[in-house]
């Protein structure tokens, strides 16, 4: 068997999730280390001073789109372009915003709306499991008995 | 000899460890989760561990994306406390067991798991929370603590499986070590839980209550589970709870439930909490003799640990 090429791995077939994988480990690693930076407090000031004098003359190996990312707090853009959640989370503490703040922020809602979703017990896995049904499919199919005659292949 | 008599599995959010810290257990919120230990807390009073070895993952804080080692055991004499962004949590710094943290990595690496040492190693909320859950906030931690870090961060985490033998091969390596220790260890993380992407918020209780049955009873079938189904069924960050196989690998294969603890939400998380105890040959010692002709065995060993099974679901 082939290795699997960037296209076909597996669980991007999650939907609204950006796995942090090797690539994007890669990727990020820049995006990553300068959130990193903002452990420290001098950093943290130096940053909000100045932002994208910050950025230009100590992450000057950032790529344009996340550079713009950043600036623009566009969370689920920089998980895109190899950020990973545990880093960009201190990007959202440097900001003074509560996490749920940035939760909200990546998956469209207000911070109440998202607060609220989750004291009703989260967002339910059905019809979350995968962008192309198939894995509700077969979760549905594996959960009930189902006879020969109605199986059915979407 | 040295021996594990139980094991804990403990959620270890961050949100836990700020309520604690900014003094709010006591609202409404966080009463509902700080209660679930409150058995806990008695249980392991009574337990008295002369080590505990806490699996654990770090959140950027010790390792960044600069190295990022699979599994790297703590070998230092003293864990300073991470400044994650707000200052170091004011909890107590960790005090190790240098000694038998080497022991450890000797006979787990000649077994072939090859660890990571470190020296030099500063603990985030992953170790510290579920030690205040487990110990409160005392102004020590009242026995050395071994820390354990798994990388769960970048893709790929080791498998349940491999993690499963590398809590055989520490069982392997605990019961070798001449000195007489009560050790406990801690699995930590979990359990359902996203909080990147449009797919944060995502919870399955019902993944969570199966996957606490399976740790006690049939944990073989949860080091069968591909990657791929905890991240589907329980999160992008939920794949964390491959720790908890480290320290069910640690144990023997049979064990009593003692307790078990489960809520949602703490911030955007489900906790989960088990301690589960090897069924130890502390009843060959001598026990009072109306006790044994009164109780079947495993019930004397769950009077011994001061608990009976207790389920608490919310
Ligand atoms: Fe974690």
């Amino acid at each position: 068997m082939a290795a699997k090429t960037i296209a076909e791995k597996d669980y991007d077939d999650i939907p609204g999730t950006y796995v942090f994988d090797a690539d994007r480990s890669r990727r990020g690693f820049h995006l990553n280390m300068f959130c990193m930076s903002l452990l420290k407090a001098e950093n943290r000031k130096a940053f909000k001073d100045n932002e994208a004098k910050y950025l230009d003359e100590r992450f000057s190996l950032l790529t344009p789109e996340q550079r713009e990312a950043i600036l623009k707090r566009q969370y689920n853009r920089m998980l895109e372009l190899g950020g990973n959640i545990y880093f960009t989370a201190k990007l959202g503490a440097t900001d003074g915003h509560p996490f749920q703040h940035l939760a909200a922020l990546m998956t469209g809602s207000t911070q109440q709306d998202y607060a609220d979703l989750m004291l009703r017990g989260g967002r339910p896995v059905e019809g979350n499991r995968s962008k192309s049904g198939k894995a509700d499919k077969l979760k549905a199919a594996t959960s009930k008995p189902v006879s020969k005659g109605n199986k059915r292949r979407g | 000899m040295a021996r594990i008599v139980a094991g804990v599995t403990s959620s270890h959010v961050p949100a836990i460890g700020a309520a604690i810290d900014n003094h709010r257990t006591g609202e409404p919120y966080w009463q509902r989760v700080f209660e679930g230990f409150e058995r806990s807390k008695e249980w392991i009073a009574k337990v008295k561990p002369d080590v505990c070895i806490v699996v654990y993952n770090d959140h950027a804080s010790a390792f960044s994306v600069e190295m990022i080692p699979t599994f790297a055991l703590g070998t230092a004499a003293e864990f300073p406390i991470a400044d994650e962004g707000w200052g170091p949590r004011p909890v107590p710094a960790v005090q190790g067991h240098p000694e038998l943290a080497a022991h450890i990595a000797q006979s787990v690496i000649l077994d072939e798991f090859d660890l990571t040492l470190c020296n030099k190693m500063e603990v985030d909320h992953g170790l510290t929370v579920p030690l205040n859950l487990m110990f409160g906030t005392p102004k020590q931690w009242p026995c050395p603590v071994i820390p354990l870090a798994v990388n769960v961060v970048m893709y790929p985490p080791p498998t349940g499986h491999r993690c499963f033998m590398l809590g055989r091969a520490i069982k392997k390596a605990i019961e070798s070590y001449p000195k007489d220790l009560k050790v406990v260890i801690f699995g930590t993380g979990g359990m359902s839980h996203q909080i990147s992407g449009q797919r944060a918020g995502l919870i399955n209780s019902k993944f969570d209550h199966a996957f606490l049955d399976n740790l006690t009873k049939n944990p073989k079938k949860l080091t069968r589970m591909p990657h791929l189904e905890y991240m589907r069924e329980a999160g992008a960050e939920g794949v964390e709870m491959v720790m908890w196989l480290i320290m069910r690998g640690a144990l023997d294969d049979n064990v009593d439930e003692v307790y078990r603890f489960y809520t949602v939400p703490a911030s955007n998380t489900a906790v989960g909490h088990i301690i589960l105890a090897n069924r130890t040959k502390a009843s060959k010692k001598p026990a009072s003799k109306k006790a044994v002709a009164r109780k079947p065995a495993t019930k004397i060993k769950r009077a011994a640990a001061g608990q009976k099974i207790q389920r608490i679901r919310s």
